[in-house]
C-alpha cells in the first residue's frame, strides 16, 4: 500500500559528535498517514536521528527524499523549504519567549510563507482553537503552563501544513497530570491522518497510535515492526515497554 | 535679582548644554547602533567578520577616548582627512560607545537560549530571519540596563569634546570659570547640568524599559 510511495525517506543517516558515533546508519521510509514511533533507552539515538531528518543537526551522511524526489540538504534555498514541509515538535517546546501564542503562531506564516498580518493571524487562530487554546491567544509563555505550550507548539507547527510532523518526546518534560492534554491532541491528529514520527515513552501513545515500532539502539534500529509483531515476549521492545510499565505503573491495556 | 555673573554663567551653559545635547543624542542613537551591529557579528558572525569586530572592540575598549578624539581631530589631517570638531567629536563618541555597547549586546545574545534558535529553524526561517526575529528583539530587552548604562557615561565623557576644540557645556563653563577665577561655583553648576542631564537619560530609559516589557523577561 503506502510503502510504495513514501512520503519521506531517509537512508543511511550517520552522525558523529567528538568522534563519538552516535548514528551508524539509520533508515527510514514514512508512507502517508503513517505513524512510526521510535523507543530505545536514552542515548540511544533517537533524538539525533529525529533532529537529523530536518537538518537542525546536520548528519556526517545521509540521503533525503521528499514525496520520491530527492533532497540536496547541502542547499540552503532548499533546505529552508524542505524544513517548511516537516514540522517538529520539541520535548522542551522551544517556544519563543518574547511573543504571545497567537505570534508565536503567526510569525512564521509571515516570515516564512510571506502572508499578510490578518490572514495569518486568521489561520493561526484556526490552529490555536484546534488545540483548544482559543481563550490564550494573548498571553505569553512565561503565562502558560507545560502543556498550554506544547499545544501552542503543536498548532505552530501546523500552520504551515507540514508533511510530515516530528515529535520529539512532546509529553516528557511536562508534569504527569499535564500529559493528558497533549496526548489528546496528538491522538487527534493521528485520527486526521497526520503522518508523524515520535520519539516517546508513553506507553500508551506506544501501543495505540504506532503503525510501527523502532527501537533504536546505540545508533542502530534493532527491531523494527508493528506493534502486533514486537509487543511479544521476548522482544527487546517488549522488555522496554514493560520496564516503562513498571515505572509508569501503568498496566497493560 | 541674578547677579551679572551668573547671568552670564547661565547664559554660557545653556549655549553649551544645547551643543552637547547635540553631541548626545546623535551620538547614543549611532553608539546603540553600532553596538548591535558589531555585537551580532561578533555572536553569529562568520570567523572574519567577528575577528573584525573584536579587534575593533579590543581597539577602542582598550585605548582612553581622548587619545582617540585627539587622533581622530589632530591625527587624521596628516593623512589628508579633516574633521570638524563636532565631526571628530560625534564619530569618536559613536566608535567608543559603539565598542562598550557590543560588549552588553553579545553578552545578552548569547545568553538566549539556543532551543528558540532551533525551533525558528525547524519552521524554515532563514538563520538571518532566526537571529532577527527570535534572538535580536529578547536580547534587546535584557540588554538595555546594561546599554542604558553605557548612554549615562557617554552623556558625561561627551564632556570631552572640548578638548577638540568643540564647544559644549563643560567647554564653555571652563572659559567662564578662567575668566572669572570662579572654578567652584562654575563647576557646581555644570554639575548640576549634568546631574539633570542624566537623571532625564534614567527617565527615559525607564520609560523604554516599562514599554519594552514582556512577562517572562526580567521582573514580574
Amino acid at each position: 500500500m503506502t510503502r510504495q510511495n513514501p512520503i519521506l525517506r531517509v537512508e543511511n543517516i550517520t552522525k558523529s559528535f567528538g568522534g563519538e558515533p552516535i548514528l551508524k546508519g539509520v533508515n527510514l521510509s514514512l508512507g502517508k498517514g503513517e505513524i512510526k514511533i521510535l523507543i530505545g533507552p536514552s542515548g540511544g539515538g533517537k533524538s539525533t536521528f529525529l533532529q537529523c531528518m530536518n537538518c537542525l543537526i546536520s548528519p556526517d551522511s545521509g540521503k533525503y527524499w521528499l514525496e520520491e524526489k530527492p533532497v540536496d540538504i547541502t542547499s540552503k534555498k532548499v533546505l529552508y523549504h524542505y524544513r517548511q514541509q516537516v514540522g517538529m515538535i520539541f520535548q522542551d517546546f522551544n517556544l519563543f519567549d518574547h511573543l504571545t501564542a497567537l505570534d508565536n503562531v503567526t510569525l512564521a506564516l509571515r516570515k516564512v510563507k510571506g502572508m499578510d498580518k490578518k490572514a495569518a493571524a486568521r489561520r493561526a487562530m484556526t490552529e490555536l482553537s484546534q488545540v483548544g487554546l482559543e481563550d490564550k491567544i494573548r498571553l505569553y509563555p512565561a503565562e502558560l503552563s507545560g502543556g498550554q505550550k506544547q499545544r501552542v507548539a503543536i498548532a505552530r507547527a501546523l500552520a504551515m501544513d507540514p508533511k510530515v510532523l516530528l515529535l520529539d518526546e512532546p509529553t516528557s518534560a511536562l508534569d504527569p497530570d499535564l500529559t493528558g492534554e497533549v496526548i489528546d491532541v496528538i491522538r487527534n491528529l493521528a485520527k486526521k491522518g497526520m503522518t508523524m514520527v515520535m520519539a516517546t515513552h508513553q506507553i500508551s501513545l506506544i501501543r495505540t497510535l504506532a503503525d510501527e515500532i523502532l527501537f533504536m539502539e546505540a545508533g542502530f534500529v534493532v527491531e523494527q515492526g508493528s506493534p502486533k509483531a514486537l509487543l511479544v515476549p521476548g522482544t527487546r521492545s517488549q522488555g522496554f515497554c514493560d520496564k516503562l510499565n513498571s515505572l509508569s505503573g501503568e498496566g497493560p491495556e | 535679582m541674578i547677579s551679572p555673573f551668573f547671568q552670564e554663567l547661565l547664559e554660557a551653559l545653556n549655549r553649551g548644554l544645547i551643543m552637547s545635547m547635540a553631541l548626545i543624542l546623535p551620538s547614543a542613537a549611532g553608539g546603540v547602533l553600532v553596538g548591535i551591529m558589531a555585537g551580532c557579528l561578533r555572536a553569529f558572525g562568520d570567523t572574519f567578520f567577528r575577528k573584525i569586530c573584536d579587534t575593533y572592540a579590543a581597539i577602542f575598549r582598550g585605548t582612553p577616548l581622548v587619545v582617540q578624539l585627539f587622533i581622530l581631530y589632530f591625527g587624521l589631517p596628516n593623512i589628508g582627512i579633516y574633521l570638524t570638531p563636532y565631526a571628530a567629536a560625534v564619530t569618536g563618541f559613536i566608535l567608543c560607545s559603539g565598542a562598550y555597547q557590543s560588549e552588553y549586546v553579545r553578552g545578552a545574545l548569547l545568553a538566549i537560549k539556543r532551543n528558540q534558535y532551533l525551533g525558528a529553524q525547524a519552521l524554515g526561517l532563514t538563520k538571518f530571519q532566526s537571529i532577527f526575529w527570535i534572538i535580536v528583539p529578547q536580547a534587546m530587552r535584557k540588554a538595555l540596563p546594561g546599554c542604558g548604562n553605557e548612554v549615562i557615561y557617554l552623556i558625561k565623557y561627551s564632556s570631552l569634546a572640548y578638548i577638540v576644540t568643540f564647544m559644549e557645556l563643560t567647554g564653555e563653563g571652563k572659559t567662564l570659570a578662567t575668566e572669572y577665577f570662579r572654578f567652584t561655583e562654575v563647576f557646581a553648576v555644570i554639575g548640576l547640568y549634568y546631574l539633570a542631564l542624566v537623571s532625564m537619560a534614567i527617565f527615559v530609559l525607564k520609560k523604554i524599559e516599562k514599554t519594552l516589557h514582556i512577562p517572562g523577561f526580567g521582573k514580574g
